[in-house]
């Protein structure tokens, strides 16, 4: 099992849910965060009070996979969220002790597979 | 040398002379029009995503600048000087000749800024089926040339002295002239500009829902100047076009509601806001010219076309953004054709007798008025948008589309929290020693 937490642009997260969606990676966190990849940063002007926006809003996933499943996830967040400029941002992949499903209390890989019967 | 003009109207004893009361009523419908466009500003706004919600806002704000002057130096002249059947002549170019005589029973000047109004959120309305793409610059040329070359003909056609006024076509204050008009114009933008990166593809849902609200009531409270002002006069005409505009939309509204009601499950809001504009833009072309019953009927009749075709719309690859041309186009057409349907001369001598009061070539009259306003609008809008696409890109790449509009056309947000901002000081840093609040410092998180 991994956790894989990504950090992405705002204005990709469409296209890497979609990408994930269609890789059949289900259940995920996103959040809206702030943060800074060395890009240039962008310039804004309030009736004379000019501000640099030094941290831009990005976003981070967090998906707990099945071993499978990692470099599929990988490869959907690599090919979706990437612009090819400075700040399209990172993906961490970390090694995960225990998960337990709240619902069920099944453990690690079980808990980390989609509940199919749930949706049937 | 202001005092001359008066002195004239007083010696002159006949007319046409200046009414007060008609000039009162006329003051105040200016200001209750130019508000509208604000007004619209808050509904488009709030329809758009966060990051486009400032730029939508500003495309309706910036008509206020650049409409307003295109309409005094030029536009005026072209709709309401005299000139020939399809336009006026440059006699009032630069607002020359435009003075403090009588206009009807209002000063002239009065008459110019109260249709400057009009010119002003018609333009601004296009803009619902271009928002979240276009760049800024691009379209605030867009208005500046369609105000000159398609506002105006059609508004001298309608209302200046033209060929659809001699031959007796009613539209009190603005069905084919400013819905039908820009309704059209936004579904030809729309096409032009090719449809949103994420549209049909990622739900794009309205940012903020109280700001639709907010810009609907707005709009309503405006358009009993837009309606009732269009009596240029303060009398039972006005009393009648406010009354019906009064009624007509809650005919809408109860009808829309109830739509919604049935196909959904639940009243909702957006419907509701929806439903009040598309009753407003009905009512417009015959609101001096039908009693208050045939505003209910005319109010209720016109929630369904416009319905509809927003269902029907929505199912295409057409991104009429805002749904420009169901709303206004579609509501327009409606209102101008019932016109010719539930007009009755006993309320109005000046209008005419529709089809159900034994004149069904009123009809006629009103059907080649919408069709004649539909060609010539998006025949011309076509071209305006061609042509300026020659000479810069209509609209943003995607990359900046997935930014949002906000940041890259303004650089500003809409709701920014200032976390992670550096403060820039000045260029100009003439003073020696710099002040603490110019030295850069992050703020606090």
């Amino acid at each position: 099992m991994k956790l894989i937490v990504a950090i992405i642009r705002p204005d990709r997260l469409n296209e890497v849910l979609e990408a994930l969606y269609r890789t059949e990676v289900r259940g995920l966190t996103v959040s809206r965060v702030l943060g800074h990849g060395g890009e240039t940063e962008h310039v804004e002007t309030y009736r004379g009070t000019t501000v640099k926006m030094e941290l831009q809003e990005k976003v981070r996933l967090e998906i707990g996979v099945s071993e499978p499943f990692v470099t599929v996830t990988i490869n959907a967040i690599l090919g979706s969220a990437r612009t090819g400029e400075v700040g399209d941002g990172k993906i961490f992949v970390l090694d995960v002790a225990q998960v337990f499903r709240i619902r069920t209390g099944e453990r690690n890989e079980a808990a980390v597979t989609p509940a199919l019967a749930a949706l049937a | 040398m202001t005092t001359l003009p008066l002195l004239a109207l007083q010696t002159a004893a006949p007319p046409p002379a200046i009414v007060p009361a008609d000039t009162a009523w006329m003051l105040t419908s200016t200001a209750l029009v130019l508000l509208m466009t604000p007004a619209l500003a808050f509904f488009y706004g709030g329809l758009v995503r966060n990051k486009n919600s400032l730029n939508t806002m500003m495309m309706s704000f910036v008509a206020l600048g650049v409409v307003g002057v295109t309409w005094a130096v030029a536009a005026y002249s072209l709709a309401f000087s005299d000139g020939g059947p399809f336009l006026g002549s440059l006699t009032n170019f630069g607002l020359n000749g435009v003075g403090l005589e009588a206009k009807g029973t209002i000063p002239h000047v009065l008459f110019m800024a109260y249709q400057a109004t009009f010119a002003i959120i018609t333009a601004a309305l296009i803009s619902g089926a271009v928002v979240e793409r276009m760049r800024f610059g691009p379209y605030v040329a867009f208005i500046a040339l369609w105000t000159l070359f398609v506002y105006a003909p059609v508004a001298h056609w309608v209302w200046g002295g033209g060929w659809l006024m001699t031959r007796g076509a009613l539209d009190f204050a603005g069905g084919p002239v400013v819905h039908i008009n820009a309704g059209v114009s936004a579904l030809v933008a729309a096409l032009v500009l090719g449809s949103r990166k994420d549209y049909g593809r990622t739900a794009v849902l309205p940012h903020n829902v109280p700001f639709v609200l907010l810009g609907a009531g707005l709009l309503w409270f405006g358009w009993f100047g837009f309606n009732g002002g269009s009596a240029l006069a303060a009398n039972e005409l006005a009393g009648l076009a406010f009354t019906n505009t009064f009624l007509a939309p809650a005919a809408t509204l109860v009808v829309w509601t109830l739509l919604d009601y049935f196909r959904t499950g639940k009243a909702t809001a957006v419907g509701g806001a929806t439903g009040i504009v598309v009753g407003l833009v009905a009512i417009t072309p015959a609101a001096g010219f039908v009693s208050p019953a045939s505003a209910l009927i005319l109010g209720a009749v016109a929630a369904l076309p416009s319905y509809f075709v927003i269902s029907l719309r929505s199912r295409t690859r057409i991104d009429d953004s805002l749904d420009v041309f169901a709303g206004h186009g579609i509501g327009g057409l409606t209102g101008a054709l019932l016109t010719g349907v539930l007009a009755q001369k006993v309320w109005n001598s000046a209008g005419n007798d529709g089809l159900l009061f034994g004149n069904p070539h009123q009809l006629a009259i009103q059907a080649l008025a919408c069709l004649s306003a539909a060609v010539y609008a998006g025949i011309m809008t076509f071209v305006i948008l061609k042509v300026l696409g020659l000479v810069m890109a209509l609209r943003a790449v995607p990359r900046i589309e997935g930014v949002g509009m906000d940041v890259s056309q303004h650089g500003e947000e809409a709701y920014a929290s200032g976390e992670g901002s550096i403060l820039v000081p000045p260029e100009a840093a003439l003073v020696p020693e710099p002040l603490p609040a110019f030295t850069p410092q992050v703020a606090s998180r």
